[in-house]
């Protein structure tokens, strides 16, 4: 969530997160690399997952593991409740209207493919506009591009300012008749800016235009109610925010998914077939074709179910709290450039430093435990804006320490060191 | 930090800092694009070949330290050397930043690139050290890219 300065603490006095107790809950972070303590700074590329998560995952292959929705037998239907269970965990996470508008996908980027498929090929044709931003992550353009380039359409580009923050202005004036859908992240994942898509949202519906969010970078961070922001669809992926890999869900409004045309076909997608016609299910199931990563999902589930436990605001104020004190670290260090400075920013700290290339930086942080990105994090426009070819990147979460960020900057002074 | 000095040694971030033949090439007959998409490095090779010997040779373009290094010394080292000398020494380069980090370097035909050895333990660094080689091979063989993915 978006912090008003106030709700944050001030320096000096002990924040009440407990952070060492949080750390207990993650069984991986207890280890050493290259004989020190690891240092995971990686979190937007993905985060951890709890204790409670993997037992979760291990208890449903223990003793519920079946396929869902086609089993008369007891153990296909124990997997289908869980699997649906968690469905409705997804359901009030981000305050959808129903669960059947939770779509579970293996994350972000098959989210946004599904809708793609499912709206932007039917909907979607020659002489038409899509809008993205200048912040994309590649999940979020070459979708589209693709898109463009079968129909015959027109991809607009709203760009960014020096602090990498969207030029609202622009944006309201690359709307226009022939918008047919505006598709921008929630927070981005190379600069950290957290965007204002409650007026990005507001203004596409102006001209009755509907608005994906990519809420990669965002569900993990911010309070999400997709009622609320009014979004027709909303995507994110399970494992950058505490759950494993092939977890993910896209929302979408029911009278929007229930016009699309499906993502695959296959078993689960249908009503009925035979080889003259195939009836397609209803929602959920008309999007979720062949078996899907069962554990994954029921894990998503559970990693919600943390969050909630630990909770979401107090843990998103001490992110907040954890990156100011790393952006005034790490800035104070002569040489060092922070790539993203938007007022409004949720986890991440891209840098760069002068005459040292961030693959160096990677390397040598590494060597001393310490886990960042360095690359162009899937958004080389970001990169080419900001006339950067890479960036060092340390995204946090809330098990990550201050002692863990000075170790950070004690190491990038080393770095500095050994190039100079 | 004991790796780590091996793979930063003076020369490779000397030759980072003043990278050797770092121009575009006017005489070059040859040239290639090299591309590691994962970190971004990129840069072009250029060739002069006469009578198939390399008979001057440069590079530009953008990368971490590893690949300029790598790029600004094989530049050197193949210089005034025969199309079949500069593939054996590709060869060599390569099984040497490819190989077991226990073995011994099975070759004296290297001799300065040899310091890239300390590569062998940074298996996600081995790229950085050979786009320029690919590249350069690339340039001999006539083909316009490469990408190390």
């Amino acid at each position: 969530m978006v912090l008003a300065e106030n709700g944050v603490k001030a320096a000096g006095t002990k924040s009440a997160w407990d952070v060492e107790r949080i750390r207990e809950d993650f069984p991986v972070l207890h280890q050493t690399v290259n004989g020190k303590p690891l240092v995971y700074l990686d979190n937007a590329a993905s985060s951890q997952v709890p204790q409670v998560v993997i037992e979760r995952g291990s208890m449903y292959l223990e003793q519920e593991h079946s396929n869902i929705h086609r089993g008369v037998h007891y153990l296909s239907q124990k997997a289908t409740t869980a699997y649906e269970g968690a469905r409705e965990t997804v359901k009030r996470f981000i305050n959808a209207r129903e669960s059947k508008e939770c779509i579970f996908v293996r994350g972000t980027t098959e989210g946004i493919n599904l809708v793609m498929h499912g709206y932007g090929r039917k909907f979607i044709s020659a002489g038409d506009e899509i809008i993205i931003s200048g912040m994309e992550h590649h999940a979020n353009i070459v979708p589209w591009q693709m898109l463009c380039e079968e129909k015959g359409a027109r991809l607009r580009v709203i760009p960014i300012n020096d602090a990498g923050e969207l030029l609202l202005d622009e944006y309201e004036g690359l709307l226009n008749e022939r918008t047919k859908l505006v598709a921008v992240n929630h927070v981005s994942n190379a600069l950290g800016t957290i965007n204002p898509i409650k007026a990005v949202i507001e203004s596409a519906h102006k001209y009755g235009v509907p608005v994906l969010i990519d809420g990669a970078q965002g569900a993990p961070h911010m309070i999400v109610d997709v009622q609320d922001l009014d979004c027709d669809f909303y995507a994110f992926s399970g494992h950058k925010m505490f759950a494993p890999t092939g977890s993910g869900i896209v929302y979408g409004k029911a009278r929007l998914l229930d016009q699309m045309n499906p993502f695959q076909g296959g078993g689960d997608m249908i009503k009925s077939v035979t080889f003259e016609k195939t009836t397609f299910a209803d929602l959920p199931n008309k999007f979720e074709a062949g078996t899907p990563a069962i554990a994954s999902q029921i894990g998503l589930g559970a990693a919600i179910d943390y969050l909630n436990s630990i909770g979401r605001e107090q843990a998103a104020r001490y992110e907040h709290e954890l990156l100011r004190y790393a952006t005034e670290r790490i800035s104070a260090i002569e040489g060092v450039r922070i790539i993203g400075t938007a007022r409004e920013k949720a986890s991440v700290l891209s840098f760069v430093i002068d005459e040292i290339h961030p693959h160096d930086i990677g390397t040598i942080l590494d060597q001393e435990g310490i886990a960042v990105r360095a690359g162009h994090h899937c958004a080389q426009p970001v990169m080419q804006r900001f006339n950067v070819p890479a960036t060092a990147r340390a995204s946090f979460a809330f098990y990550n320490t201050k002692e863990e960020v000075d170790v950070l900057a004690n190491t990038i002074e080393k770095v500095i060191e050994i190039f100079s | 930090m004991s790796e780590l000095s091996e793979l930063y040694q003076q020369v490779i971030l000397d030759h980072n800092k003043k990278p050797r033949n770092f121009r575009k090439l006017e005489g070059a007959n040859h040239s290639a694009e090299g591309y590691n998409p994962l970190c971004g490095d990129h840069l072009t090779v250029y060739l002069q070949l006469e009578d198939e010997a390399v008979k001057d040779v440069s590079f530009e373009g953008s990368g971490c330290a590893i690949s300029k290094a790598a790029a600004s010394m094989m530049t050197q080292a193949v210089k005034g050397k025969s199309k079949p000398e500069v593939e054996k020494l590709f060869q060599e380069f390569h099984t040497m930043v490819t190989g077991d980090p226990e073995e011994e370097i099975g070759s004296d035909q290297l001799g300065n690139l040899q310091i890239f050895a300390g590569v062998r333990e940074f298996p996600v660094r081995v790229k950085c050290a050979t786009l320029s080689w690919h590249t350069m091979h690339a340039a001999l063989n006539n083909q316009a890219i490469v990408s190390t993915e």
